[in-house]
């Protein structure tokens, strides 16, 4: 899959609380959800993307809670994808087991520039600021991950594992 | 070579000999968790997998706490879907509001964590439990779903930082001094995807309660689970809670940590987080005038006796102050109980302050004890994130119970040594 899309950029520790405030948890509709995506940094956030664009962030993206609704509200608000110098690991889970790509590639961060358009090939992890002319290469997914993306994420998994198919 | 307990767990649950950092497991869990605000997705998910069964109803557990007593009316609709789950497949375990509290106090007191086992729950603060020398991680809905489905969980091994605490406590310093001690010196992300293995002669003083304290906060530092080896002090909590039998993991000595840390005990003092992160830590001796609107003493971290009694020895005979509103939440309604029978409910009341019934509630901005804009509130809980209790525009500080009750007397944040 190829995303591309403008890039949305946010610091280090951008944590949950901030990525979808608890208020909003009695829901877990994406859409929903996503009209509150980051609203305590930018309360137009999800007004002004489009879909498909990029979050592209510094370290420890999605620290705090292990609410499944912060990579959902991401999904939500047309988000296509985030790109950061390293995820906090439920976060990481979450997003790996809803299906939003996530990729760990610090020098693709470090240039980044809001407002750049950023195109990201999924299966190989290249990394391309078109504004830039620049390419970058994200840290490959481990294998064992790579199977729960291949097979459609975790829930298709548990259904092969189910019928022993794996 | 020798191995970390966090190791010896997992190795066990795989039936081997040996693990090593950076591999990756599939294992079976001994109790999977989650609370009203991930258990409802965890159900849908769980219902989309094609005939599916709860592969254990003893290990199974769902608990309503976060936004109970129902906050509002789609809170009331999702902790419904939680109840209606748990009646449908027949959930051994369940405490409805008025019988049980908060999860990572209740699991415990329960008796149903023991040492050696490995624990899962849709809520970060599930590592938790490692005061009880178990296993335990902080992981999604999703990964709930699938582990209810197919009894098993996939982790990587971490690798192990090792936190040894040495000399002697300060007065009024407990758990909670020590973790955000701690988190200033490490960061938000010095430990991600690592186990913080906590040890040391001054933890060895720390009573069970401040140890839970301890553990529960290893997510703030980004670990995947916090750990700490069962003692006298840990089996016998464990003795007054269950009669089931249990193996004791210790590390070897010889076991492979990717850091050490040896912490100074006698040169921490009371301890304060201020906004908006947990490691933006300072001594309360250096927090200058920070004028408070809310006070709120509780939460799966500090919910527990140990923190009301220390609240009770501050408030006794004290009032808070006019412009402060302090809100006391017991982590259980059998600490709520035993609080009544020792007294400390009446001086709670008696100082002015509010006892909520046990909830998760204002700790992430849910109920009881929401903040406005441009209000200040300490509290005993585990984040200040930005927002976290409410409007973006207010502030949260962290503290223990001793400068917590300390500060609502004064209205401003001090140290308890100011009142005595």
């Amino acid at each position: 899959m190829i995303l591309e899309g403008k890039i949305w950029k946010f610091g280090r520790d951008i944590d949950t609380d901030v990525i979808i405030p608890a208020k909003y948890l009695s829901s877990y509709d994406p859409k929903e959800l996503g009209k509150h995506c980051l609203e305590s940094l930018d309360p137009d956030f999800s007004s002004k993307v489009s879909t498909g664009d990029i979050l592209v962030a510094e370290e420890n993206f999605g620290c705090g809670s292990s609410r499944e609704h912060a990579p959902l509200a991401i999904k939500g608000a047309g988000i296509s994808g985030v790109v950061a110098k390293s995820f906090a690991r439920i976060f990481f889970r979450n997003a790996i087991n809803i299906g939003l790509p996530i990729f760990e590639c610090p020098p693709a961060v470090e240039d980044a520039k809001p407002g750049d358009v950023m195109r990201v090939d999924t299966k190989s992890g290249r990394i391309t600021n078109v504004s830039l002319g620049r390419e970058f290469r994200a840290e490959p997914y481990p294998q064992f991950i790579q199977e729960i993306i291949a097979v459609g994420g975790l829930i298709k998994y548990a259904e092969k594992k189910i019928r022993k198919k794996i | 070579m020798g191995m970390t307990i966090t190791e010896k767990i997992l190795a066990a649950h795989v039936g081997r000999d040996q693990v090593r950092p950076g591999e990756f497991l599939m294992l079976g869990p001994d109790l999977i968790l989650a609370n009203d605000i991930t258990a409802p997705i965890a159900i849908c998910e769980f219902n989309e997998i094609d005939r599916a069964e709860v592969f254990d109803r003893d290990k199974v557990i769902f608990v309503p706490d976060h936004f109970t007593p129902n906050k509002d009316v789609q809170a009331a609709q999702q902790s419904k879907l939680l109840r209606e789950f748990v009646k449908e497949k027949k959930l051994t375990y369940y405490w409805e509001v008025g019988r049980g509290g908060i999860e990572h106090v209740i699991l415990p007191d329960e008796g149903l964590v023991l040492p050696g086992q490995v624990i899962i729950g849709a809520d970060s603060h599930t590592c938790t439990y490692g005061a009880l020398g178990a296993f335990s991680t902080g992981v999604g809905s999703t990964d709930v779903a699938f582990a209810m489905a197919v009894g098993e969980i996939w982790l990587r091994v971490p690798a192990t930082q090792k936190f040894i605490f040495s000399g002697k406590l300060n007065p009024w310093v407990g758990g909670k001094d020590l973790i955000l001690f701690v988190l200033g010196q490490i960061g938000v992300d010095g430990a991600l995807y690592k186990a913080m293995e906590f040890g040391g002669e001054a933890l060895k003083n720390l009573s069970q309660d401040d140890r839970f304290t301890v553990t529960n906060m290893a997510i703030e530092g980004g670990a995947k689970n916090g750990i700490i080896e069962p003692d006298e002090v840990t089996l016998e909590y464990l003795r007054s809670r269950t009669d089931r039998e249990f193996e004791v993991l210790k590390s070897d000595a010889d076991a492979t940590y990717e850091k050490i840390m040896t912490i100074d005990v006698s040169g921490i003092k009371p301890q304060v987080a201020l906004p908006h992160l947990p490691s933006n830590v300072k001594p309360v001796s250096e927090i200058g005038q920070v004028l408070l609107d809310q006070v709120v003493i509780g939460s799966c971290t500090n919910g527990r006796m140990e923190d009301l009694r220390t609240t009770a020895k501050i408030l006794k005979g004290r009032e808070v102050d006019p412009e402060v509103r302090l809100i006391i939440i017991p982590g259980s309604q059998e600490i709520f109980e035993k609080s009544l029978e020792e007294g400390l409910i009446e001086t709670f009341i008696k100082a002015k302050a509010v006892v909520s019934p046990p909830t998760c509630g204002p700790c992430l901005g849910g109920h009881m004890g929401v903040l406005a804009a441009g209000e200040k509130c300490l509290a005993t809980t585990n984040r200040n994130f930005r927002g976290r209790m409410g409007d973006p525009g207010s502030e949260v500080y962290l503290s223990g119970p001793a400068v917590a009750a300390a500060s609502a007397v004064v209205g401003r944040i001090v140290g308890p040594e100011e009142l005595f």
